[in-house]
């Protein structure tokens, strides 16, 4: 009488899953293709960052933090990073980093043309809109299945799941930006005879710049996030430390490397919003 | 007859989807008011006829959702209308190509916003470089194009500043710099001082007239406040919902007043102070050329029963009077030691008050210039009188 009918059931979940068992099957060289791709930025990126001696990057930080703040804050972000050495987790967070940076640039390639077309068409924001609104309340775990099922173990599922998490801000925040364009720019713009590109590239871009870092920004924190929950999909890093500690219930360890997942957000964010604000300034 | 630059012919414009539907309305007779409530489209401009003349500064004035704004926005097709044409240099823009109309607007129209429309990401420089920038012109040409403009406008040394440094006026200083460095033929100007207190916006206007005044271009101007209209406007419209309500010169406006709705707009302004002698002033009766014969000019005096005329040069350049009683009694052969260069002269965009002094010193008509001394007409004490009656 109150229970619900047994009787009464459909399930979307067999044809999801035959769906990416289809993915599989007829696009396995796809997938395989974009699995090299990202493994070769990742290195590429894993390289450049070991290139650079650990105490240069404490110096460019503490320089960024002076730069774009004040003294305390270069100070302050430079000794954020130095625990970070200190707890013994700085390759770790090279790692992290690494994964973090390439989500970044992945979603800006994917986020910003995608976000202007929403600016520019109404049709595709009727239908992204609530797309971003279901990826954006859709539970971060959730994208570990599909990243697993596609790219199996390792780094490439952790990008992939971390990006698919970190992306909508970024989309969200290009179409704010240039669609709040100030509407006599818009029409000063056309009234010089610009074409489509110049309009884009000269003025709605450049005017929606603050915003655009705002997003870029958000989607960082995000990835950041989703950095730490892939790694039980086999990404190293930070995240991993954590993961390990709670097997062991090394309450010590895995407060020092949560610190140190703290520490680094911290000076991303700082620095990041230190840029955004340098542009806004010129607004 | 001076010519056509700009004709707008039966010229409708409607915002919103059901278009079609809106213009059968309107030809039903039915009102703005109405057809909104029905069909949810705007109104903007309602079967608009306006000629505007190469050279001349043309006044729009309306209230605010006049359809003012709407219908300046025609004339570089930022609106595109619904019906009707919009000619210019007798070609009907709203058939152009994309083509056609990036070549219109880089090279022949260019405008002026309220709130400015500068690029907040530009500086000064490269806001009043922007509209050559956009044509793939050389750097140097453009920097020396913008220069020339910046300094124009009164703002060298402030090249390197951004716009959010700037006080309102030098904003728009830019704003129209800007509009000035492709050289257009016209320039739209969409209420460009509204956003100006009244001080700077005095200064602005009367800085636009002397600008105005050597680059004899097609100025087609915004604004809400009739006394703007009657001081700048060689001619003034007033629009009302969108529709025509009178057009002409302002003394027009104060001497036949279309309707009610006139009277009331028109009931605050003070005549003799926005109204500008070049409104008011007529073409001599007849003129002397420096070094024509004494014979000729008596001739021309008497034939036109005049007691003197004014004399020019080959420029038209006012060189003084001469006076019958005095050229009956020369016993040379040509005028020029009969003329008399102490001459009232007025600047024709000084203010019809200002004549009164001038006459009061004048024993003949004030002879009204422009900035390079050109007789550009005359005015006597009855005109003056005649045109503040």
């Amino acid at each position: 009488m109150f229970s619900f009918p047994e009787g009464l059931r459909f399930q979307i979940s067999g044809p999801i899953d035959d769906f990416v068992n289809w993915l599989l099957v007829n696009l396995g060289g796809f997938f395989d293709a974009i699995t090299r791709f990202i493994l070769t930025i990742f290195n590429a990126i894993e390289v450049t960052l070991n290139i650079i001696p650990w105490w240069l990057m404490v110096i460019a930080l503490f320089y960024a933090g002076y730069k774009l703040y004040s003294l305390k804050m270069g100070i302050a972000l430079s000794a954020m990073l130095l625990s970070i050495g200190f707890f013994g987790l700085w390759d770790m967070m090279l790692y992290t980093l690494a994964i973090v940076i390439i989500s970044v640039l992945v979603s800006l390639v994917l986020g910003l043309p995608l976000g202007i077309f929403m600016a520019k068409s109404d049709r595709t924001k009727r239908i992204v809109m609530p797309i971003l609104d279901a990826m954006q309340t859709m539970p971060s775990f959730v994208y570990l299945l599909p990243a697993v099922m596609l790219f199996g173990f390792g780094k490439v599922p952790a990008v992939f799941a971390t990006t698919t998490y970190a992306l909508p801000p970024l989309i969200r925040l290009t179409y704010l930006g240039i669609s709040n364009v100030d509407k006599e720019v818009i029409e000063a713009g056309l009234s010089f005879g610009s074409t489509p590109k110049q309009m884009l590239m000269k003025i709605e871009l450049p005017q929606a710049l603050s915003t655009i870092m705002t997003g870029v920004n958000q989607t960082t924190m995000m990835a950041m996030a989703m950095v730490v929950i892939s790694s039980m999909i086999g990404a190293e890093g930070i995240g991993e430390q954590v993961l390990i500690s709670i097997r062991r219930l090394e309450v010590g360890q895995g407060f020092q490397a949560g610190l140190g997942i703290v520490f680094l957000a911290i000076i991303l964010d700082r620095v990041l919003q230190g840029f955004a604000n340098r542009l806004k300034e010129t607004e | 007859m001076e010519n056509k630059k700009i004709e707008i012919k039966d010229l409708t414009l409607v915002f919103g989807d059901k278009k079609e539907e809106a213009l059968k309305m309107l030809e039903q007779g039915i009102t703005i008011q109405e057809i909104r409530e029905k069909t949810g489209t705007a109104v903007g401009v309602n079967d608009i006829n306006i000629d505007i003349n190469e050279g001349e500064m043309f006044v729009i004035v309306g209230l605010s959702g006049s359809g003012k704004s709407s219908l300046i926005r025609c004339m570089n097709m930022l609106n595109i209308p619904t019906k009707g044409q919009l000619l210019i240099d007798g070609e009907d823009i709203t058939k152009y190509s994309k083509e056609q109309l990036m070549d219109l607007r880089r090279n022949k129209v260019a405008m002026v916003f309220q709130h400015f429309g500068l690029l907040s990401h530009r500086t000064v420089l490269k806001n009043v470089e922007y509209g050559l920038e956009v044509q793939g012109v050389s750097e140097e040409e453009i920097t020396k194009k913008a220069m020339e403009a910046i300094e124009l406008v009164g703002l060298k040394g402030w090249e390197n500043y951004f716009p959010r440094q700037l006080s309102g006026g030098m904003k728009q200083r830019v704003g129209i710099a800007r509009a000035l460095t492709n050289e257009p033929e016209i320039l739209l100007m969409d209420e460009p001082f509204g956003a100006l207190d009244p001080l700077i916006r005095r200064e602005m206007q009367s800085e636009l007239l002397s600008m105005e005044d050597y680059m004899e271009k097609t100025i087609v101007f915004i604004t809400h406040d009739m006394n703007e209209a009657f001081k700048l406007g060689d001619r003034i419209a007033l629009l009302k919902d969108g529709e025509l309500v009178q057009i002409g010169q302002p003394k027009d406006f104060f001497e036949n007043p279309a309707n009610d709705y006139v009277k009331s707009f028109i009931e605050d302004v003070d005549k003799s102070r926005v109204l500008r002698v070049r409104t008011v002033m007529r073409q001599p009766f007849t003129l002397a050329r420096k070094g024509e014969s004494r014979e000729a000019v008596i001739k021309k005096l008497e034939s036109f029963d005049r007691e003197f005329c004014f004399v020019v040069d080959e420029d038209r350049k006012l060189l003084g009077y001469v006076a019958y009683k005095d050229l009956i009694k020369l016993d040379k052969s040509n005028i020029n030691e009969a003329i008399v260069t102490d001459v009232e002269s007025l600047h024709r965009n000084a203010y019809l008050h200002e004549v009164w002094g001038k006459l009061d010193k004048s024993n003949y008509d004030v002879a009204i210039t422009d900035k390079a001394g050109r007789l550009r007409g005359v005015i006597s004490y009855e005109d003056a009188v005649s045109a503040l009656a």
